[in-house]
């Protein structure tokens, strides 16, 4: 058996053949792997609202989503702002895969994505009905809108996908847990998945529903409000969006003749059982990816760039650092965190930072953290800083811990895939 | 009391359920055909229901609406629970 249950020789290959993003740093694959490469900050002092009477005042934005645009007319009442993110994540992933669904066979198709929050805003809204004008008020659509599942099942609906559908709520692992899942899936029957996550939270009921963990920074300045691994971390910035990605069966992408970004080659979970989790999120930490490695068949040496959680809390970000210099030895293996420039997007972090890893790998480049100073001591990581590093990385390490414990980590290896659609 | 058409239909399934391309409103075969046919489900018509209660200050018990088909259909409902509601 390996790390995930299924026998190694039951596992087919697993690849990504399309990526569709929706971030603070831009719409769409191309624009987010410009901002990543030019170091192009997403964060802001918040304008979904009036910030001005609330703690946290800076977060990171999608810029220019207009759901009348990106989401099926039908939908745009429907649903809630995280599965508008979604449903163009996906049509644009679909798009950057060259995969038709309406060519597929419908149970064939599968459909997994993550969600922390669920349909925040649009709850909100009905709620504000609620206590201001009744019950009478409270729009039918209520019902599906807010549920963790509205994504997935919407995402299904739309494009015939009528294989496994679930969703998986792991706070900022549980993009990472949805892909393992999708390869499950194709494990089990499937071919295709759409899978990865979204998250849209900045509202006021969103935001003080984040506050309670008192992990968020209080900083004004949008430049000095995350700072992973630096001297001056002060906690981390929310964001909105993620991204959705195609998973195939690598049989079935090479049937169409689908090339792909990379390959999903190990992925492993565990669960921090501590409530603040310093000393035992370091152990955890370390065991799940010694045992995504081994799931991958890959030794530390093999792995030429890891994605950090970068919770940006100093006990946090040096339970980490620990963890990667425990495994891959002190200053052993390039670490970069390019949600520096987007904040944690909580379900879309961990999709945004695979989609952000295949593409450095199907590039050739690794991404720098941009915007940190000084290093926060203890931290003996080699940290890519201040410019892309042109290494040729062949594989990647994603790591994410969600609030109350959840723990994964993800081994992708490059795929035959260099361009990007624009 | 205001009056109630196909045009308030028309702008409250607008408002509440959402119009893609493949829906056609303003068609003139929007009153005869079916809310399934126009892609409007159960809920749509929960929404629908909810939203004429509420505007026009009128009760519409539970699935009454649901057992209307067509936009026509629920319109002469409608009227006929206006004119009740004026006596």
């Amino acid at each position: 058996m390996s790390a995930s249950g299924i026998r190694p020789g039951r596992r087919g290959r697993s690849v990504v053949t399309g990526i569709g993003v929706v971030a603070p740093t831009g719409i769409g694959a191309a624009r987010h792997w410009e901002s990543v490469l030019s170091g192009k900050s997403g964060l802001g002092r918040i304008t979904r609202f009036d910030p001005t009477g609330y703690p946290v005042r800076v977060a990171g934005e999608v810029p220019g989503f207009r759901a009348g645009e990106q989401v099926p007319g039908r939908l745009v009442p429907q649903t809630d702002r995280f599965t508008h993110f979604a449903l163009a994540a996906a049509e644009d992933a679909l798009a950057d895969a060259a995969a038709d669904p309406a060519t597929l066979p419908e149970y064939e198709m599968a459909v997994v994505t993550a969600s922390s929050s669920g349909g925040t805003e649009f709850g909100q809204h009905e709620m504000e009905n609620l206590y201001q004008k009744g019950s009478s008020w409270v729009g039918a659509y209520q019902s599906i809108a807010w549920f963790y599942a509205a994504t997935t099942g919407q995402v299904s609906i739309r494009h015939g996908m009528r294989g496994p559908c679930g969703v998986i709520c792991g706070e900022q692992a549980g993009a990472l847990d949805a892909l393992g899942q999708s390869r499950r899936l194709l494990d089990t029957g499937s071919r295709l998945v759409l899978s990865g996550g979204t998250d849209a939270s900045l509202c006021p009921y969103g935001l003080v529903a984040q506050l309670s963990t008192g992990r968020l920074s209080t900083e004004d300045d949008p430049a000095r409000a995350y700072l992973p691994f630096d001297a001056a971390a002060s906690g981390f910035v929310p964001g909105e969006g993620g991204a959705i990605l195609v998973v195939e069966s690598a049989e079935a992408a090479h049937a169409r003749g689908a090339p792909a970004y990379g390959e999903i080659l190990g992925y492993a979970a565990g669960f921090d059982p501590t409530a603040d989790g310093t000393t035992a999120r370091h152990s955890v930490l370390v065991s799940v990816v010694r045992r995504a490695l081994a799931d991958a068949g890959l030794a530390p040496g093999d792995v030429d760039v890891v994605f950090a959680d970068a919770a940006g809390t100093p006990a946090e970000d040096l339970a980490e650092a620990r963890a990667i210099t425990e495994v891959f030895g002190p200053g052993g293996v390039p670490v970069t965190a390019p949600k520096t420039l987007t904040g944690r997007l909580y379900a879309g972090g961990a999709a945004l930072d695979v989609a952000t890893a295949l593409l450095a790998l199907s590039a050739g480049v690794v991404p720098h953290t941009a915007g940190l100073g000084r290093p926060a001591p203890g931290c003996e990581i080699d940290l890519v800083l201040d410019r892309p590093r042109q290494t040729d990385p062949r594989t990647a390490l994603v790591l994410a811990r969600g609030h109350g414990g959840f723990t994964s980590a993800l081994v992708t290896g490059a795929g035959d895939r260099h361009a990007l659609r624009r | 009391m205001a009056d109630f058409t196909l045009d308030d239909i028309r702008r409250i399934l607008r408002a509440s359920g959402g119009v893609d391309e493949q829906t056609d409103l303003d068609g003139e075969h929007f009153a005869g055909t079916s809310f399934a046919d126009l892609g409007y489900d159960s809920l749509a018509l929960l929404e629908l229901v909810n939203r004429i209660e509420r505007e026009y200050g009128i009760q519409i018990p539970d699935g009454d609406l649901a057992h209307t088909q067509t936009p026509l259909e629920a319109l002469t409902y409608v009227q006929a629970r206006l004119t009740e509601a004026r006596v």
